[in-house]
């Protein structure tokens, strides 16, 4: 049991625990926010974060089509679907940018932000990555469907809906592996289909078990062929097609699941129940949160209790949750991280003390200027890491010189835009970092030969760029 | 005429009039000197097999059905066994003017989890497989810099926005992205050295970012956006046109899983870009440039399901560059019957790709060859001189 009320940083201040845990484990502090300040308090908050947004899948899927349907027509000659073309993908990037304001008014609005911090790195673990604007779009009902409703849940749940998720089949290539025996392909052999391992290596080496267990090309093979059936299309109801299934049982880590006769989605769920619970995922799960939330290099101790943690409840992501809010390594490795990018101007947008609707009222130029340029700039392009690995987690990867100079400029010139007057800095400074504010800063500060440049030094220091 | 023996053949009459003797560790005691390296990692797998289409094998046309057509479907022919790949046509004045070359079967020492994030580490690394790959810290490239002597931190650059662990490591160089710009007031420079002061990372990074910024030369900014890179190409060989003689970028998009067709034509149309405006921009430079185009692995041999290749073993090397001796292809032809393949389904390595970096690092930098196999490439044996280089 952590100690109630304040520890020590390993220097000579005491930061409270409601300090300690907003910085470490959410997107830092607010004077919006009373910040929780127990364990319990903590954990209280994850709920709040598993309900989901407003868009959903089905409602993309009926944009999908209406695109398909208009670009068809204007193909076809048809010259009056030109302008309603353009409206729908005027309307499609308007609902991308909408979304995209929500997740970061979500963020910015709760209490430490550890069940949104929880949401993001799930989602990052299951990377989707967006393409078109469609893609775009599904990856973020991906978040809503897949991600949101199990950070506090089982992750044998979440990993099904992630791995069948039409934003996951797409982006794995799923979508065009069909089992070489299947019906399909005895139908229709000149058009030589066959399997995609895509997204079956993905889920043994990224979602599972990682890179360094015991499994094989094989391994892989028998769980692409697992897998052929999954299908998305915009107007297709059902999320198996057993016509491009493999028939017959595949082994997998030597387990064989399925029948003689056709895949079935049951059998898939069956494969990731036992992936999920296996001693090498937990071991994967474990040290990915602790790198995630307390240091690049975890003690080893922390990572054998989550992964004890996992394995005892069955795959149970409250048990994990409920190790790492308690977990005294918070306060060894205190801002041992950088903040990402994307974590960083969350922190920034609720340390100006800025409310979710003052991010939902924001206009799409006004979301570009402050938030998606800056992003990109710092190294962190808004839903496209560039791989199924997701975003780097070692300090060297952000603060590289280009980076720094991204968050300098946005320190600088960003919160002018956004608030009608800006705060005293050194009154700014009590209000972002608390009582964490190093002597550096504290002497720096007030020798700002403006307001402007005082802000921008709070955001832009060390202390505020670290959790 | 047997397909190796041809190979070698071509190997021996390349370049022999132009082969300059080699230069001795000797002359480089004083500085870096005027020999320019850049790595273009390719992140994703390119597929070698269609960028350099070995249509004069026989197998090829029963793996593939809807890439790698050869000459008959737009590849440019380049030996009358290979063909380029219609998207990389702009490089075709290289090889006939002796600047480009490629080795079609290499790899890493990295074999069977295919992964691309560890064949990427191992990549960059530049280690064998003793040791754990996600222990890594350094880069070959920083090995080599450690080895340069009198090098200083703009002796080598990592450019764009992406981290380059080839570059990681103990010697000091630089990183900066050409979308990046820095424009602080006086007293906010000082304030700011002040608050990242007891924070090494940062206090390293703000005073790089300072310096580059300061530094930059206006027509770098001044033109409008570009492709990010025709930028990281431009802003490469804006570095190499003074005192950087070591660069490296990425360029991504080569994971062909499916409708390679389409998908693989754009990531080589920004390859040849690339190399093109590294060659107009360096001017004369360009003669004592090695560029060498690196990716992670091959893909499968035989086209997938979905029009496209999964990750594979052996794959392609491109070399290019005034000081290169080009116009042919670099070793030997392992083949694409069933029994040539690794592990029945993957194009099979005939040569260490590390092998190439050394004998090009050995040529132009004077490394010695016991440091090659030791310090930089731990484990490597170099073998017989590829005469990668004029």
């Amino acid at each position: 049991m952590l100690p109630q009320g304040s520890i020590h940083d390993g220097a000579r201040r005491m930061i409270p625990f409601d300090q300690l845990a907003a910085i470490r484990l959410g997107f830092g502090l607010s004077p919006r926010q009373a910040l929780p300040d127990t364990p319990q308090a903590l954990m209280a908050e994850l709920a709040a974060s598993t309900r989901a947004g407003e868009l959903t899948t089905d409602h993309v899927s009926t944009i999908i089509a209406e695109g398909r349907d208009l670009r068809r027509a204007f193909r076809n000659g048809d010259a009056a679907a030109k302008e309603p073309l353009r409206v729908h993908r005027r309307q499609a990037r308007q609902r991308f940018h909408a979304a995209f304001r929500e997740r970061v008014a979500r963020a910015v609005d709760a209490p430490s932000g550890l069940g949104e911090r929880l949401v993001w790195f799930w989602a990052d673990h299951f990377t989707v990555e967006g393409a078109d604007i469609y893609q775009d779009l599904l990856c973020e009902t991906f978040v809503d469907e897949a991600i949101r409703p199990h950070v506090n849940g089982r992750f044998a749940q979440m990993m099904f809906k992630a791995e069948t998720h039409p934003a996951m089949l797409r982006y794995l290539d799923q979508v065009r592996s069909v089992g070489p025996g299947s019906a399909l392909a005895r139908r229709r052999p000149a058009k030589g289909f066959g399997l995609n391992e895509n997204l079956a290596r993905e889920m043994l080496e990224l979602h599972s078990l990682g890179v360094g267990a015991d499994y094989s090309q094989r391994d892989i093979e028998q769980l692409a062929e697992l897998l052929a059936g999954l299908f998305y299309g915009p107007k297709q109801e059902k999320l198996f097609l057993p016509a491009r299934s493999e028939p017959g049982p595949e082994t997998v880590l030597g387990v064989e699941y399925g029948t003689e006769g056709r895949g079935r989605l049951q059998d898939i769920r069956a494969v990731i129940d036992d992936l999920a619970v296996h001693p090498a995922t937990a071991a994967h799960l474990a040290r990915k949160m602790a790198v995630h939330f307390v240091s690049d290099d975890p003690p080893t101790g922390l990572t054998d209790r989550l992964a004890a943690a996992y394995l005892e409840s069955d795959g149970a992501l409250a048990a994990m949750n409920r190790v790492l809010v308690r977990a005294p390594e918070l306060r060894d490795g205190f801002r041992a991280k950088m903040r990402q990018p994307s974590d960083y101007i969350v922190a920034g947008l609720r340390a100006l003390g800025l409310t979710g609707d003052d991010i939902r009222a924001l206009d799409d130029r006004q979301t570009r200027v402050n938030l998606i340029e800056p992003l990109k700039l710092m190294g962190q392009p808004w839903g496209v890491p560039g791989g199924p690995d997701g975003w780097p987690e070692d300090a060297a990867a952000w603060a590289t010189p280009q980076g720094l100079a991204a968050r300098i400029n946005w320190s600088m010139a960003t919160p002018r835009r956004l608030l009608d007057r800006l705060p005293d800095p050194r009154d700014f400074a009590a209000t972002a970092l608390g009582d964490t504010a190093s002597e550096p800063l504290a002497w720096a500060v007030p020798k700002a030969e403006s307001r402007v440049e005082g802000v921008g030094i709070v955001l832009a220091s060390a202390d505020f760029n670290r959790r | 005429m047997d397909r190796r023996l041809f190979l070698r053949h071509a190997a021996l009459i390349g370049c022999s009039a132009a082969a300059s003797p080699l230069i001795t560790p000797m002359a480089f005691a004083s500085a870096p000197g005027d020999n320019r390296l850049v790595v273009i990692v390719l992140r994703g797998a390119m597929d070698g097999l269609d960028a350099f289409q070995p249509y004069g094998d026989p197998d090829l046309a029963g793996l593939r059905r809807t890439i790698s057509l050869g000459p008959d479907h737009g590849a440019l022919d380049l030996d009358g066994f290979f063909a380029l790949h219609p998207a990389l046509s702009g490089l075709m004045p290289l090889w006939q003017a002796g600047q480009l070359a490629f080795a079609p079967a290499v790899s890493t020492p990295y074999r069977d989890k295919r992964s691309h994030f560890d064949g990427q580490d191992m990549l960059e690394a530049g280690t064998g497989t003793d040791a754990p790959i996600r222990n890594q810290t350094d880069g070959w490239l920083n090995r080599l810099l450690q080895q340069m002597p009198d090098q200083s931190s703009q002796t080598a650059y990592a450019v764009g926005g992406e981290r380059m662990r080839i570059l990681d490591g103990a010697a000091d160089s630089m990183s900066w992205s050409p979308r990046s710009t820095l424009n602080l007031s006086p007293q906010a420079e000082r304030l700011l050295a002040h608050v990242y002061h007891d924070d090494p990372l940062l206090r390293h990074s703000s005073e790089q970012a300072i310096a580059i910024a300061e530094g930059l030369s206006p027509d770098i900014l001044s033109e409008g956006r570009m492709s990010e890179h025709l930028e990281l190409a431009r802003f490469t060989a804006d570095r190499l046109n003074r005192e950087t003689r070591i660069a490296t970028f990425s360029i991504s998009g080569w994971d062909t899983h499916a409708a390679q067709a389409n998908t693989l034509k754009r990531a080589l149309t920004q390859l040849s870009e690339a190399i093109l405006t590294l060659r107009d921009e360096l001017g004369r430079n360009w003669d004592t440039t090695t560029v060498m185009a690196m990716t992670e692995f091959g893909r499968t041999a035989r086209e997938n399901g979905s029009a496209g290749t999964d990750h594979g073993t052996g794959g392609a090397m491109l070399v290019a560059g005034g000081a290169v001796c080009g116009g042919r292809v670099l070793g030997e032809w392992p083949g694409l019957a069933e029994g040539d393949l690794y592990a029945g389904r993957d194009l099979m390595p005939v040569r260490d790709i590390r092998a190439y970096a050394a004998w090009a690092m050995h040529q132009k930098f004077g490394i010695a060859k016991s440091t090659l196999e030791g310090a930089i490439f731990p484990g490597l044996d170099m073998g017989g001189d590829p005469r990668l280089l004029a």
